[in-house]
């Protein structure tokens, strides 16, 4: 290590202002960061800092999602299998899956980090890493079948217009990840909904071709339920890629047809697990938006005059990116409400807008994304509430 | 008739009951004890003579220096060496006899020390003891004034050297130093408590309200005359900051006074001595120290007279603070004691570790308030030694919460913060800003993802808007 360290401080001197490669200042100094921890020391105010950095945030994040993305690459191979009607058994599931995902890894870190290196660079700024977050759960939140241009484009006008012209990391005010997901729900609705893109039914780099089932169907359970008729009242339920009824607990497990990493509740729960322990995001924001949630499906219970009415709580609360949203999009400290009052009803407000675009619009049989987009731009005025209470309060005590 | 009674007995009883349970215990449940090494025990050391003594104009907040002494001057201690260019009946005194041999200037001819080389006896002013029964507010005042006492006397707002014009509604001690490595009161008062309470006397004819007094759960010390309020929990809880929010907190418009216990003695010593005493009781703590304990000094003693034989020999790569870790001064061997200062801190300095892809190791030594290093695994006995390296590069605000949970105030931090940054006077006001003081933000500051120089922002916001109001 010392050796790498002695070779860094010899080219140090031609990335600084002047230097051959000052152009690529930005890109030194975020790989010099990357490799070693900065021993710069403190100039003013405290002494002793807490070793937690923002680099340390993401890492810990990035750790979070990684059992649902593992999980999200095995079942992308496992309905691959169920497609095409074969069992090549653990590994070779697993591999299908991987080798699927990863281009799509890849090209959201390369269109991403590239914006953001070129960015510092222009704004002789640190590079940031708020995107290794991003970038990560960009292609865990879309279909399968998403085509990587697709990709590419939406994470680019993501990264410029939603994060780099508001600022950077810490200024957006909404969440980047779901901005691309969003951009490529309206941009390209053909290839992001429907019974065709949730499954791949072709090979992957060569592996596992075959012939499809005669009893399959790529639809999601929210897919299916957001075109189930009104006569179905009852005798309704919701099945797997070739036709078997699913019970609750494979929703829970996440054996089933949906966006990448977003089906495995029990993935998504070890990832909540861990994000709560080590003080990442806030369990105020989940919780209240998983109540949000049960609490206006239950009210839909009530009414349970359409299918997508009838749907049980549980059943919400499971299927879809629900879960996945109300732990690692809703808690985005920076596009989430920043008041701990505020949390609550931030999280809440979610779930209940969640199920509402849900059941009521069945033109977008997932409420999730446009729930969370809309309560980003609310969460500021939750804020302003919040800090107006405290300010009140102030005032109250001084007319006294 | 009787139902007037009635309500009248219930209201009556509400509030003693109140008062008996509420009022007088304050528990913190936010904040952070930082379990660093070096912890110093309740032993006395002997330091090494100071070759000099210094004022320096820095150590306070709110006044702009005008020299008086001259270089070759002979002085005692409780001569008037410096005075407040806005507030001239604000003196800043020698705190030894001998002769004045530099008065250090820096850019723009800023006073940076006035440095006084002591004489072998110690001679001192006399201002005559007075018994305080027999002395009104304003001859107190002129006496504190007098023997270069009152810059220990700060206000809020801004967190200043007391405006000795106004009266203050309240008057604030919190004698439980709760800071990383700080001392204990309870020992540094032993055989002045007395003085001490001779210091509360005085400072309750100041005010028209009350001296408050913060004492540490299980302590022993003992005052009379004054509103005692127990105080239990983590640090920032001995903050006085934290007092003032939790029993009487600071309107616009109101002025509170807060002093360090250690300066109530002072003030005690000179009316029952009659003379201006700056002597005090100095701890020295920190991993990188080899003897620690208390120091018998004076007020402007040298680093030097404090740490020297006291520091692991053979490492230069350690820093010292004159005060603690979070709100200190750096410090040199050959600089002075700062004005407020009774604790000498001495930690590494770090910039010869280069630590690879820290961000991404277990961290099993690494200490953080959160969970994301594995040092949790070790529980909260284990002591730590963190140097100065503030270990991540400065972001936006990301995370929430951090703030709100080291700040045990009504207030809240990262709002006040933002209208500070933004220096809106409107928002300021309604935040809080007149109840707080930089040491209010140290963790927060320690603690934040962004590695934001708080206490700087804050300090520059409060010195904007005093000039702004005054």
């Amino acid at each position: 290590m010392k050796a790498l360290r002695n070779y860094l401080n010899k080219i140090k001197p031609n990335f600084e202002e002047g230097g051959k490669l000052s152009m690529f200042r930005s890109v030194f100094d975020g790989f010099e960061t990357f490799l070693f921890v900065s021993n710069n020391t403190s100039k003013s105010g405290v002494h002793i800092h807490d070793s937690i950095d923002s680099k340390r945030i993401m890492t810990v994040v990035i750790i979070a999602l990684i059992p649902a993305l593992l999980f999200g690459m095995y079942n992308t191979g496992y309905q691959h299998n169920l497609a095409i009607g074969v069992d090549p058994g653990f590994c070779m599931t697993f591999l299908f899956g991987f080798l699927a995902v990863l281009p799509k890894i890849i090209v959201s870190y390369v269109v991403g980090l590239g914006i953001e290196f070129i960015v510092a660079q222009w704004k002789k700024e640190e590079i940031q890493e708020g995107f290794l977050v991003s970038g990560m759960l960009i292609p865990m939140i879309v279909p399968i079948d998403t085509p990587l241009w697709m990709i590419a484009v939406a994470t680019a006008f993501a990264v410029i217009f939603a994060k780099e012209v508001f600022g950077g990391t810490g200024y957006n005010i909404f969440n980047v990840a779901l901005v691309t997901r969003a951009f490529l729900f309206f941009a390209y609705p053909a290839a992001m909904s429907g019974d065709q893109v949730f499954v791949r039914t072709t090979s992957t780099f060569g592996i596992g071709g075959g012939q499809i089932v005669d009893a399959f169907s790529g639809a999601t359970p929210l897919g299916q339920i957001g075109i189930a008729g009104k006569e179905m009242i009852g005798s309704f339920h919701t099945v797997d890629v070739l036709g078997n009824p699913l019970t609750t607990w494979d929703t829970f497990l996440g054996l089933i047809p949906g966006s990448i990493a977003e089906t495995s509740v029990l993935a998504i729960l070890i990832g909540a697990a861990i994000l709560i322990f080590t003080g990442v995001a806030s369990w105020k924001t989940m919780m209240s938006c998983f109540i949000g949630g049960a609490f206006m499906a239950a009210i839909f219970n009530l009414a349970g005059t359409t299918v997508p009415m009838t749907v049980s709580p549980i059943d919400h609360l499971l299927l879809g990116g629900f879960a996945f949203g109300a732990v690692f999009m809703a808690t985005d400290p920076v596009t989430s409400a920043r008041t701990e009052t505020g949390k609550y009803i931030y999280g809440f407000l979610i779930g209940v807008m969640a199920i509402v675009i849900r059941v009521l619009n069945p033109g977008y049989p997932e409420g999730m994304m446009l729930a969370i987009l809309l309560m980003n731009v609310f969460a500021p005025l939750i804020d302003y509430y919040v800090v107006e209470s405290n300010v009140k309060h102030r005032l109250k005590r001084a007319v006294k | 008739m009787k139902d007037e009674n009635i309500a009248y007995f219930c209201d009556k009883i509400i509030k003693t009951l109140y008062s008996c349970v509420m009022a007088n215990v304050i528990k913190i449940k936010k904040g952070l004890d930082i379990n660093l090494k070096g912890k110093a025990s309740d032993v006395l050391l002997t330091g090494k003579e100071s070759d000099s003594y210094a004022i320096i104009p820095d150590s306070y907040d709110g006044i702009v220096p005008k020299v008086i002494a001259k270089v070759g001057d002979s002085v005692k201690a409780g001569t008037v060496l410096m005075i407040d260019k806005n507030r001239p009946e604000i003196k800043f005194v020698s705190p030894v006899s001998g002769e004045v041999t530099a008065i250090n200037r820096g850019e723009k001819r800023k006073v940076l020390s006035i440095v006084v080389k002591p004489d072998a006896e110690p001679g001192y002013v006399e201002f005559g003891k007075k018994s305080l029964s027999s002395l009104k507010t304003e001859e107190i005042k002129e006496a504190i004034l007098e023997a270069g006492i009152w810059p220990f006397i700060k206000q809020r707002p801004y967190d200043i050297v007391a405006s000795p014009s106004e009266t203050p509604r309240d008057i604030f001690v919190s004698t439980y130093y709760s800071a990383p490595l700080a001392p204990n009161f309870d020992f540094i008062v032993q055989g002045q408590e007395a003085d001490f309470q001779t210091g509360l006397d005085a400072l309750s004819k100041l005010t028209s309200g009350k001296v408050y007094v913060g004492i540490k759960k299980n302590s022993s010390l003992k005052v009379n005359g004054v509103e005692t309020v127990e105080v239990e929990g983590p640090h920032p809880a001995g903050n006085v900051g934290v007092l003032i929010n939790h029993t009487k907190p600071v309107n616009k418009g109101e002025t509170v006074w807060t002093i360090n216990p250690d300066d109530v003695i002072i003030i005690g010593r000179l009316f029952n001595k009659g003379i201006a005493d700056f002597s005090r009781l100095v701890v020295i703590t920190g991993s990188e120290t080899t003897e620690r304990g208390y120091i018998k000094t004076i007020a402007g003693c040298t680093i030097k007279s404090l740490i020297e034989g006291k520091i692991l020999e053979g490492t230069a790569h350690f820093r010292i603070i004159s005060g603690n870790v979070l709100t200190g001064h750096k410090v040199g061997k050959e600089d002075y004691l700062y004005a407020y200062d009774n604790q000498i801190t001495v930690i590494p300095e770090g910039d010869d570790v280069n630590e690879f892809v820290g961000w991404a190791m277990p961290g099993f030594s690494k200490y953080s308030m959160s969970h994301t290093y594995l040092t949790w695994l070790f529980g909260k006995n284990k002591e730590y030694v963190i140097d100065a390296r503030i270990r991540g590069g400065k972001r936006a605000m990301i995370m929430s919460n951090e703030y709100d949970s080291v700040f045990p105030m009504n207030i809240l931090p990262e709002y006040l913060l933002k209208a500070i940054i933004a220096f809106d006077i409107d928002k300021m006001e309604n935040l809080g800003v007149y109840e707080v003081a930089p040491e209010d933000f140290a963790l927060c500051e320690f603690v934040d993802t962004s590695k934001i120089e708080i206490q700087k922002i804050v300090r520059n916001g409060l010195n904007l808007l005093y000039k702004e109001m005054n």
